[in-house]
């Protein structure tokens, strides 16, 4: 219990906002059923898309790679079900808007390709050849910023502390509090190949004290299998699980202006895609399907689901029976970061950690009135930036002079516009600038 | 997805929630923890009080209503920022100025510091102060005209730091008629001559108190400023200087409290950054210390905050926070 109640640690500024974690915390992760189609987007990662290795007519099973990407930073993608490729080509995607996407016609059998298969000899594995595994079983980080993880396991210059990201600062989503509950020995299995192809002593696990039952499940597990990851118990905060943030609260370094954690000696990596490096290394089972959180105060069964990438938005919502009132807006991810969707004709892909729908009177179109200056903004602002000097620089076209205020540090994280007593969109406003200056 | 609906999604940016808190419900809330002392002023002062604070709320609000008007049907009036300039200029006036020179002053604090500068969020200078020395400046003998607590008939009283001053400097112009000796008890409760809003330090902490516990204004100002006064009258307002001074007369006097926590606080006027802040603060506690014991008036709090107003676009383009990992 130690710890949990002592001073938490934390990062500067930030916010504390209202959860919604009730609506899903408590349900447990369920297989969704197969639906009749999916549609594998070649571009689900940061990096270079994936060229399609199939063409249309082609049989596929559940673990066939279907695409593989050029260049160091890259990933590859393969089928979530089996059956026949229907067609190659351009359809909705949640991030992009479109892209060409592989889609396929379940036979509903759901076989699995013959290299999905347990793998004997892993302690025998050397870092290259765990780094190929992972690489060709298209694990990217599933905490949303789908980062190939064989890069980032593999960074330019050695590091001491590895990080565990279990924070999910994110209001609504559950998906990493029920995998790090339902799924703790694979998590531990996987954070220990994480620990072994990084080289590092040091690993914490970092939680927000809200999550009590998982900081307590992993503590007694990790002394059960004798291993010497310290979970850390962090303030309930926003936005605590941001990887900068995150390792600031946890070994108290910054990672500077324009730089990534290894600047730091710090790889973070998310308690999904941990979980993920243990089912390619240990099960042989590519990346091709994810837990996603699907939450709104109008969704009539939410639900954490374990769902095929490839899965439309709509399945998905007609399987947790809809919505009690007319939908809003729906979002993929969170309400402070997420993404809204034209339409739910979307698939999920590797990013997608939460379906988020709301009301309309949810999502008030707030009119923006005058800065007053009051300085909320700056006080949560976890990168220590002006907001309010930045919105104002839009307000007056003055896009040069924004640059005077370090626009690019901003990981638009949005606590200024969620605390903006004016409703200025300040985001909107710095995502602007950014495009706007080069 | 039919068609139809998905032309119903909203698109809008992230984030897609807001905390619920307006600009309106913080000036309304403001104005609201004011109302306490108006009350105890209409009962020590009488009821031409209350007419004083309707003609400047009223006033204020029409004059900023005429001008939206005039910009092209712009109505700000329900933020409530006109009416929370207007409620703090009646408690900077003399509990009997005459109600067209009341309106004068609302009238020339929205258009001269707050409308002509672009509107909420672009004035410089606390609008309410502007209304306030405009008027000390234009009509000196009725903005001097102290009544006694308590006397609807309007017999003059010196208020206590013209008493205080008249002392200190050994200029002895006061007759004996006009001195009243105040316990710290009266100064608390506002039994005192004075401006209608300043007197009952009770009253305004009561909802300075609220509005700090709702995060509405932070301690910085009000500590810093009241600091610095408390300090320095402490060591300069004494028989021979340096220590010995009643810091509690000069704490409870004046506008201090008033000015220290409900107008130096003013969002628009005041720096950004806590440091700033801290700064400021004690800037206007040295200024209104200075004017205090050796400036030509016996009251300082307005100058000395309009005077910081004048920093503030400074302090708050030199003290800002360490950018994240930057070294220090």
């Amino acid at each position: 219990m130690n710890g949990l109640n002592a001073a938490m640690k934390t990062f500067p500024g930030g916010k504390h906002i209202e959860g919604h974690k009730q609506l899903t915390r408590n349900e447990p992760i369920c297989a969704m059923p197969l639906p009749a189609q999916v549609i594998i987007p070649l571009s689900q990662h940061t990096g270079s898309i994936c060229e399609p290795l199939v063409k249309k007519g082609d049989k596929v099973k559940a673990g066939t790679k279907i695409g593989q990407g050029n260049g160091v930073v890259s990933s590859t993608v393969h089928a979530s079900v089996s059956g026949t490729v229907n067609n190659i080509s351009d359809y909705n995607h949640p991030v992009l808007g479109s892209c060409p996407a592989v889609i396929i016609d379940s036979d509903g059998k759901d076989e699995n390709d013959a290299q999905v298969k347990e793998r004997s000899g892993i302690a025998e594995l050397s870092k290259e050849e765990l780094l190929a595994i992972i690489k060709d079983s298209g694990i990217v980080g599933l905490g949303g910023a789908a980062f190939p993880t064989q890069v980032k396991l593999n960074p330019p210059r050695p590091v001491d502390t590895l990080i565990i990201n279990g924070v999910e600062c994110e209001p609504y989503l559950t998906c990493d509090f029920r995998l790090m509950l339902e799924r703790t020995n694979e998590l531990l299995q996987g954070i220990q190949l994480i620990q072994k192809i990084v080289n590092v002593q040091k690993v914490f696990i970092g939680i927000e004290e809200d999550k009590q039952e998982a900081v307590l499940q992993l503590r007694n597990r990790i002394m059960e299998k004798k291993r010497r990851f310290e979970v850390v118990a962090l303030k309930a905060k926003y936005p605590q699980g941001a990887e900068k943030q995150l390792i600031k609260a946890v070994v108290g370094r910054e990672v500077p202006p324009g730089k990534l954690p290894f600047d730091v000696g710090v790889i973070v990596v998310n308690v999904g895609t941990a979980v993920a490096v243990y089912e390619a290394v240990c099960l042989g089972k590519p990346l091709y399907e994810r837990i996603v959180t699907v939450t709104g105060r109008i969704v009539k069964k939410p639900a954490n689901l374990k769902v095929r990438l490839g899965t439309r938005f709509s399945d998905i919502i007609a399987f947790c029976e809809g919505t009690k009132e007319p939908l809003g807006k729906i979002i993929m991810g969170g309400p402070m970061m997420g993404l809204a969707q034209f339409t739910d004709d979307v698939p999920v892909i590797k990013g997608t950690s939460g379906i988020l729908m709301l009301a309309k009177d949810e999502i008030k179109d707030f009119t923006e009135t005058p800065c007053i200056r009051c300085g909320r903004c700056v006080n949560v602002c976890p990168v220590r930036m002006l907001p309010y000097a930045l919105s104002l620089c839009v307000e007056s076209k003055s896009f040069e002079q924004a640059l005077q205020y370090n626009p690019r540090d901003c990981m638009e994280c949005g606590a200024c516009a969620y605390v903006c007593p004016a409703k200025r969109r300040i985001v909107e406003s710095i995502r602007l600038i950014k495009a706007v200056v080069k | 997805m039919s068609e139809e609906r998905a032309m119903t999604l909203s698109m809008t940016s992230s984030p897609h929630i807001r905390f619920p808190e307006t600009t309106s419900r913080i000036m309304w809330t403001v104005f609201f923890c004011l109302i306490p002392s108006g009350i105890v002023s209409v009962y020590v002062f009488g009821l031409s009080t209350l007419w004083i604070i309707i003609t400047a709320v009223l006033g204020a609000v029409a004059t900023e209503y005429g001008c939206g008007l005039m910009a092209g049907g712009k109505n700000t009036i329900s933020d409530g920022s006109a009416a929370l300039t207007g409620l703090l200029l009646a408690y900077n006036l003399p509990p009997q100025a005459p109600l067209w020179m009341v309106f004068i002053g609302a009238f020339i604090a929205i258009v001269f510091s707050k409308v002509l500068f672009g509107g909420l969020g672009f004035n410089i200078f606390n609008p309410a102060l502007i209304g306030r020395v405009f008027l000390m400046a234009s009509f000196p003998v009725l903005m001097t005209r102290w009544p006694a607590p308590f006397r609807v008939d309007a017999v003059t009283a010196a208020t206590p730091l013209a008493v205080f001053k008249d002392s200190f400097q050994g200029t002895n112009v006061l007759s004996q008629a006009d001195i009243i000796n105040y316990s710290y008890r009266d100064l608390f409760l506002g039994f005192r001559g004075g401006c209608i809003g300043e007197g009952c330090v009770a009253a305004l902490l009561l909802g300075a108190v609220y509005l700090l516990i709702r995060g509405y204004i932070s301690w910085q100002i009000p500590v810093s400023f009241i600091g610095t006064v408390a300090v320095f009258s402490w060591l300069f307002s004494g028989k021979d200087g340096i220590a010995g001074g009643d810091f509690i007369l000069h704490i409870l006097s004046g506008g201090l409290v008033l000015g220290a926590f409900y107008m130096a606080t003013d969002y628009v006027t005041s720096p950004i950054t806590k440091t700033g802040q801290l700064i400021f603060g004690f800037g206007c506690g040295l200024i209104t210390g200075v004017i205090r014991l050796w400036g030509g008036y016996p009251e300082g709090v307005s100058y000395s905050i309009l005077l910081m107003n004048i920093l503030v676009p400074l302090l708050d383009k030199f003290i800002v926070p360490r950018r994240f990992g930057e070294l220090k």
